[in-house]
């Protein structure tokens, strides 16, 4: 890597059911005036934007980057948009980053939305796909089976999913941008609707409109605008196929490879012991387990242990999605880039009321498509 | 800057309709084809990126249906730009700057035949509050600006046609496009207009297609390339998206990147531009300055196959193709996304 990448500014917006308040232009650009305050700059000092959503039928607006140029500055800049389905936000980032890593850009505004009140993502989610059954009904529809095989294979108790639900949304209480922010207890979630058997209605993530955005700094330029820098230690992504055999959906050998690259970049051998707080992208409750194992902080059945022991807690020993995670705020396309900026608020102490104390080291997680594509990031509060 | 190169490149023919393939089955034999033209296994592909949109597939994800053909297994780093394949040759580019890896997959597709109005499915790209809502299409905004280009009076309808008809006819030796032959200019210019004041031969054919490309760092290309093609420069700018807002006679994006790569640092042998529209070429041509002597689009251009998301990357390709046949030492590529020649990439390929 040619240069260092720190992030010098962080902005998100509230995200809420349906932001009538706010255009497309109006949402995108309270997170990028956000993440520009808090650098310290405006529109004209970045050098280029890097954009990223989920398909652009959630807004009925196609490509929608290029509308967007006008409202993002971007006139006479280089604008790119990048979709890497729900992973797409953490991917947006490591694109944004890489323009400065390779010495191409100095400054880089990167952003990612989702209005979803603009449509039904429930039915955007549920193509038709040639050669293929349309037996699907959104995203809890494609995932279900998985977290059934995944309790088949590790004999999890069934309070292990309602737990993770209630840690989540319980630290959304601490969280001013997340968008459910109502108390809930066991016996609620318990009580709730079930959706797709063993998935819960409260185990369930929101439909939200939201955004975020980061702004990224060579080494030269973030030393000199800011004294709070979450520097990038490492950043992969990984892809695997869609239709076959081999695949383990459960534990993705794409998110296995992709988590070990990683860690290897930054020089991390135990990441339990070595990362002190982590966003991971759980949509549904049970996903913590699995990608606690899938991530290589548990072993593979021993996910929902370390669940149940509260050691994901935010006073944990391995806090996991402390702003309240994806279960409390969903706009899908900037879901993947607000765990990536809430890894970097952990390490910058910015985090308010779910800060984890002492956070040095934090990583950010992102996941798409049928639990195929995935891109990740470590970050610091020293340079790597 | 590091020494990268493109080393491979394939297409499928441009059709009307590629009526019994799905995504999938357009780029799996694009790829097929592009290995064994340079001689690596995949495996030694260290990044893939594609580029695409689900709007011409009508499903979500579409290109998570395509990746499959790029056999990704065991799990490989790959990314995806809902954008020309153009803009993945630009990421593609980035990723081996970093030094991490040393070849890089690209590749586009896109089946324009898929929507029954094609036109409209392009007027969602507008702003979903002030124009779209309009039902002003892809094409009206087109003959708007050719409106504007011809009222300046520094060209005619007449000149819209000559584009079309050069392109045309260079078209017939490029087994790969779709629209091609002589046409008779003065006949062609009694012909009733599409939008005024274009007309069918001003307007690029509906076309379904798909593209590859390896490109790689200087030693590997090196090793397996007698030629490679050197991308010497590389860079992408965007316009104001509101067509009030800016001079459509004009495109600022082009001049800035043309600046910003040195085309004009040495001779140009060849441009290859992605001008959908007749009058576009016009305005390309003198935005980034070129004169008499680059050849200007021997593959016949977008005028004579459009594969929508390809025909970027396609250019990019074309240039490539001549450098390594030893045909040109040095040679310009152009890409457009949008309305009205809203966003552009220019790219530098150079034989030495």
């Amino acid at each position: 890597m040619a240069t260092l990448c720190g992030v010098v500014g962080i902005g998100q917006t509230k995200h809420d059911t349906a932001r009538k308040d706010v255009s497309i232009p109006g949402l995108v650009r309270e997170a990028a005036l956000r993440a520009l305050q808090d650098a310290d700059m405006t529109f004209q000092d970045v050098d280029a934007v890097v954009l990223g959503k989920a398909p652009d039928m959630f807004e009925g607006v196609m490509m929608p980057e290029l509308f967007l140029a006008d409202a993002l500055g971007s006139a006479g800049k280089p604008i790119l948009r990048v979709h890497t389905a729900g992973s797409v936000g953490g991917s947006t980032a490591l694109v944004a980053a890489s323009l400065v890593q390779a010495g191409i850009h100095q400054k880089v505004l990167t952003v990612a939305f989702e209005k979803q009140s603009e449509s039904e993502a429930m039915w955007a989610l549920s193509p038709r796909i040639p050669f293929q059954p349309p037996m699907l009904a959104g995203a809890g529809g494609y995932f279900a089976p998985l977290i059934r095989a995944y309790i088949a294979r590790t004999d999890a108790p069934d309070e292990v999913g309602i737990q993770v639900a209630v840690k989540d949304r319980n630290n959304a209480l601490k969280n001013p941008f997340a968008h459910l922010q109502v108390p809930i207890h066991f016996d609620a979630v318990k009580a709730s609707p079930m959706l797709w058997d063993p998935v819960r209605y409260l185990e369930t993530c929101p439909s939200s409109d939201g955004a975020c955005a980061m702004v990224f700094a060579s080494e030269s330029v973030a030393d000199k605008v800011s004294d709070n820098v979450a520097w990038v230690h490492a950043g992969q992504m990984r892809s695997e196929p869609t239709l076959f055999a081999g695949r383990d959906q459960v534990l993705p050998r794409a998110g296995s490879d992709c988590a070990r690259a990683l860690y290897q970049e930054a020089g991390i051998e135990n990441p339990r012991k070595e990362i002190d707080v982590a966003e991971l992208y759980v949509p549904f409750s049970w996903f913590e387990p699995m990608w606690l194992e899938n991530l290589h902080f548990a072993e593979p059945g021993g996910g929902w242990k370390m669940t149940q022991e509260g050691a994901t807690a935010l006073d944990g020993d391995m806090p996991i999605n402390c702003s309240g995670g994806v279960l409390s705020t969903n706009p899908i396309g900037a879901s993947g880039m607000i765990r990536f900026a809430e890894a970097a608020m952990q390490v910058r102490g910015q985090a308010g009321e779910h800060q984890v104390e002492g956070a040095r080291r934090a990583m950010g997680h992102a996941y798409g498509g049928g639990s195929q594509y995935f891109s990740m990031w470590i970050v610091g509060s020293e340079k790597p | 800057m590091k020494k990268i190169a493109v080393i491979g490149f394939s297409q499928l023919p441009s059709v009307r309709c590629e009526s019994n393939k799905v995504d999938v089955e357009m780029v799996g034999p694009v790829l097929v084809e592009l290995f064994e033209q340079v001689g690596i296994e995949r495996s030694e592909v260290g990044f893939t990126v594609s580029g695409s949109t689900d709007y011409l597939s009508g499903i979500p994800f579409s290109f998570a249906h395509a990746l499959d053909a790029a056999a990704p297994w065991p799990p490989t780093p790959e990314s995806h730009v809902e954008m020309d394949g153009a803009w993945a040759f630009y990421e593609a580019w980035v990723k081996l700057q970093l030094g991490e890896t040393d070849i890089a997959l690209i590749y586009s597709f896109g089946k324009s035949s898929t929507p029954d109005d094609l036109v409209d499915v392009l007027t969602h790209q507008m702003d979903p509050y002030t124009i779209a809502p309009l039902g002003v299409d892809s094409i009206s905004l087109a003959a708007l600006q050719a409106q504007a280009l011809l009222d300046e009076g520094n060209y005619t309808e007449r000149d819209f046609a000559e584009v079309a008809l050069r392109n045309r006819r260079r078209a017939k030796s490029n087994p790969y496009a779709q629209v091609k032959g002589d046409f008779d200019v003065n006949e062609a210019l009694e012909s009733p207009y599409i939008a005024s004041p274009l007309r069918k031969h001003d307007c690029p054919p509906i076309s379904d297609g798909a593209a590859a490309m390896l490109i790689a760092s200087e030693d590997v290309a090196k090793n397996v390339c007698e030629r490679p093609a050197w991308i010497q420069a590389l860079d992408h700018r965007i316009d104001v998206h509101q067509p009030g807002f800016r001079n459509l006679t004009k495109s600022p994006s082009v001049t800035m990147a043309t600046e910003v790569t040195g085309v004009h640092r040495d001779k140009i042998d060849v441009a290859e531009l992605y001008a959908p529209f007749s009058h576009q070429e016009l305005i390309v041509r003198e935005a980034m300055g070129l004169d008499e002597d680059t050849l200007v689009c021997p593959s016949g251009g977008a005028l004579a196959a459009h594969p929508i998301m390809s025909a970027g990357l396609i250019r990019v390709g074309e240039v490539a193709n001549r450098i390594w046949n030893g045909s040109v030492d040095r040679g310009v590529a152009h890409a457009t996304s949008g309305s009205c020649l809203q966003q552009n990439l220019v790219t530098v390929l150079e034989g030495t």
